[in-house]
């Protein structure tokens, strides 16, 4: 099925070598922990900003967002509209000056200069086992997605050897060269193959977007080939039974926008770290601003391969008869069934025992839409540019593994090494600890990576645990830095009754369709949710409330922190920070908020 | 950081805009651009890589040329320097 040719290989390698090289060429910079845990604080805006959205454009966001986008259609694009720029905006303006100008090198280490070490140590433990599981788990995708494309059929058998290894093969592969960069060249060196995979995701995705648009007669022959629910990202939202994800405005407003969204972008310290790179105050807060420019041209990126492979006819079999010379020529081109049964481009789930697809209640078959964005690479890029595809798609792997990667070895090293088990050493001794906490951080992945092999729901428990440690996170960060009188207490058991909260929620409330067990009901079912995406927003809702009204109720019975010692991290008590003398007015960060801002609500209205 | 990323990145989309190119020009009229709607995919986006590979790398060695010229940046906030 997929013909990989010598320019696709290539093209592949020659990103390799690219992606290396940048490692070994920054080797030599990197002469002190600032250095290798903070890129030196030193990097120009564009760049972290960049590498800001990159590092969140796994595979989660690139297979996930198609997925998404041929199952709901123009909705998903709320993540971007509603999810992610709002909150970057926020991040930018009113957060990073404490981020950035606590001196803080981590966000946990934020977290003990604001409250106290328990806080910290909560977070910084939690968070680390987080990353090392999500990038586990973004290993396990890829291997398979390699494995179901494909890609290395044809190498192992040139090479003669046994497929069964291609799952190890491309873990080990992908694990030595994030390895080996990151050994190398530090944050720095993650940040700029970040943004090395953010333009070749563009160069291989753009093409496709395009060509795939052509096939199905522009944007008004896309309108014409799907549901109309399907091409609307607010129509319908005022109630859940009109809109393909059944989620009603205050569901989306609050649970997307107020609590996760800005939960994951404003105190994930994979994001967070790049900002926290850049060379001055001014860079650092116009990161997340210049983020959210591509970001919001990102849901015509991924969001619309998936919406198009639904777009697209689906292939049958058929028979060409032709006439060459007096002869007759049959050509039958033979397509599978579960390709028959499919959507478009999207194929049937096929039970692997019977050989049939599968069905849902109503007996329409079970759709694979993780295949969407795949699909449609190999449906429409010829050999050559067909490499370049598959070379985004795996930078694209690689970019997300390496954020949480360098994330880990500068929480495990700073907020737990240097904090608890090894005060005082020298500045080489904490850099040696870092290169090595990056070996075992991708040890520990590549372990999470073979045990989702064998426990079928493990990637579905470890998400839905990150989600109760996650939910009330937004609410202590933004208590902490907006009120001064919130304290260490409050904000400690505010953290843990939230995802007590989260827990509670799950175990009391289900989606329909859905059995009792890892998708909730567990303690008893109270409440009926219209699907899984909004029973996780209603959870994250109630966290988060939880963990505001525990943190207020604890802080007044504590005793609060003098004033002098929060200055610098807390919004009332610090000062403004000084302009650059020469700077325009078109240059400052506000102004790019506002455009940012401005351009985020006319693309909300263009896919009204 | 003396390294501009625009160096390296420039290099490595000239590289693949190039093969693309050649490809593209070597296939034309090929019936592997039957799963492109017959256009030849390889030749006309390779020359977009290969226009925005150039751009990148010429302005990041121009930036480099200028840096070397200026004089070192002082000392920023009593940070002591190694090497050399």
């Amino acid at each position: 099925m997929l013909n990989l040719t010598s320019v696709d290989w290539l093209i592949m390698l020659l990103y390799f070598v690219f992606v290396l090289g940048i490692g070994f060429a920054l080797k030599r910079y990197m002469k002190t922990s600032k250095d290798f845990f903070q890129a030196g604080r030193a990097l120009p805006a564009w760049i972290c900003g960049l590498a800001f959205i990159s590092a969140n454009l796994g595979a989660q966001e690139v297979i996930g967002m198609g997925a998404s986008g041929a199952k709901y259609g123009l909705e998903t694009a709320q993540f971007y509209g509603i999810g992610a720029i709002p909150a970057m905006i926020f991040v930018g303006i009113f957060m990073m000056p404490f981020y950035y100008g606590s001196k803080a090198r981590s966000v946990p280490e934020f977290l003990r200069m604001r409250f106290d070490e328990k806080t910290r140590a909560l977070n910084a433990c939690s968070f680390a086992v987080m990353t090392v599981f999500s990038s586990g788990i973004s290993m396990y995708a890829m291997a398979r997605l390699i494995q179901a494309l494909h890609v290395f059929d044809g190498l192992f058998f040139a090479l003669g050897w046994n497929p069964d290894g291609i799952f190890t093969f491309s873990i080990v592969l992908s694990a030595v060269i994030v390895l080996l960069y990151i050994f190398l060249g530090g944050l720095t060196s993650a940040i700029y193959n970040e943004v090395l995979q953010f333009f070749l995701i563009i160069a291989g995705f753009l093409p496709l977007v395009l060509i795939g648009l052509r096939n199905v007669g522009g944007w008004n022959g896309l309108k014409a080939s799907v549901p109309m629910q399907y091409m609307h990202e607010w129509k319908g939202v005022a109630h859940a039974s009109t809109n393909p994800m059944g989620i009603e405005i205050i569901g989306i407003s609050m649970g997307l926008g107020f609590v996760l969204g800005s939960g994951y972008w404003c105190t994930d310290f994979l994001v967070i770290q790049t900002a926290m790179a850049s060379k001055n105050m001014e860079s650092a807060r116009k990161v997340p601003l210049i983020a959210a420019v591509p970001k919001m041209l990102f849901p015509f990126l991924v969001i619309l391969p998936g919406l198009l492979a639904i777009g697209v006819a689906t292939p049958h079999t058929t028979t060409v008869e032709r006439h060459v010379n007096g002869a007759i020529i049959r050509e039958t081109t033979v397509v599978s069934k579960q390709v028959e049964e499919g959507r478009g481009l999207v194929p049937a789930k096929i039970n692997p025992v019977t050989g049939q697809p599968m069905l849902d209640a109503s007996g329409q078959p079970l759709l694979d839409y993780d295949m969407a964005t795949p699909n449609m690479l190999l449906h429409f890029f010829p050999t050559g540019i067909l490499g370049l595809g598959l070379t985004a798609l795996l930078a694209s792997f690689m970019s997300g593994m390496a954020g949480n990667v360098t994330a880990f070895n500068t929480v495990f090293t700073y907020d737990l090494y240097q904090s608890y088990i090894h005060k005082g050493g020298s500045d080489r001794h904490y850099m040696a600890v870092g290169r090595w906490a990056t070996v075992g951080g991708i040890l520990l992945s590549i372990g999470t990576a073979y045990a989702a092999i064998n426990f079928n729901n493990i990637m579905d428990t470890l998400q839905l645990v990150f989600s109760f440690v996650n939910a009330p996170l937004f609410a202590t960060f933004l208590l902490g830095m907006f009120w001064k009188r919130a304290t260490g207490h409050a904000a400690f058991s505010g953290l843990i009754s939230g995802t007590l909260a989260a827990v509670l929620h799950h175990g009391l409330t289900l989606p329909i369709e859905a059995r009792p067990g890892i998708h909730g009901g567990w303690i008893a079912v109270l409440h009926h949710y219209p699907s899984d995406m909004a029973q996780n927003f209603w959870t994250a809702i109630f966290a988060f409330s939880t963990n505001l009204v525990v943190t207020v109720v604890v802080s007044y019975c504590t005793k609060a922190r003098p004033e002098s010692e929060l200055v610098g991290l807390v919004h009332s008590l610090t000062p403004k920070p000084k302009r650059p003398e020469n700077e325009l007015w078109w240059q400052r960060p506000e102004t790019l908020a506002l455009a940012v801002l401005l351009g985020a609500i006319a693309l909300n209205i263009f896919f009204y | 950081m003396s390294l501009d990323l625009r160096v390296p990145m420039g290099l490595m989309f000239t590289l693949v805009g190039l093969i693309l190119t050649v490809y593209g020009a070597a296939t034309k009229g090929s019936v592997i651009y039957e799963r492109s709607l017959g256009i030849n995919a390889n030749f006309w986006w390779g020359l977009v890589l290969l226009v925005f590979g150039l751009t990148m790398f010429l302005l990041g060695r121009r930036s480099q040329k200028r840096l070397a010229k200026l004089p070192p940046e002082p000392v920023v906030d009593g940070e002591v320097r190694r090497g050399h």
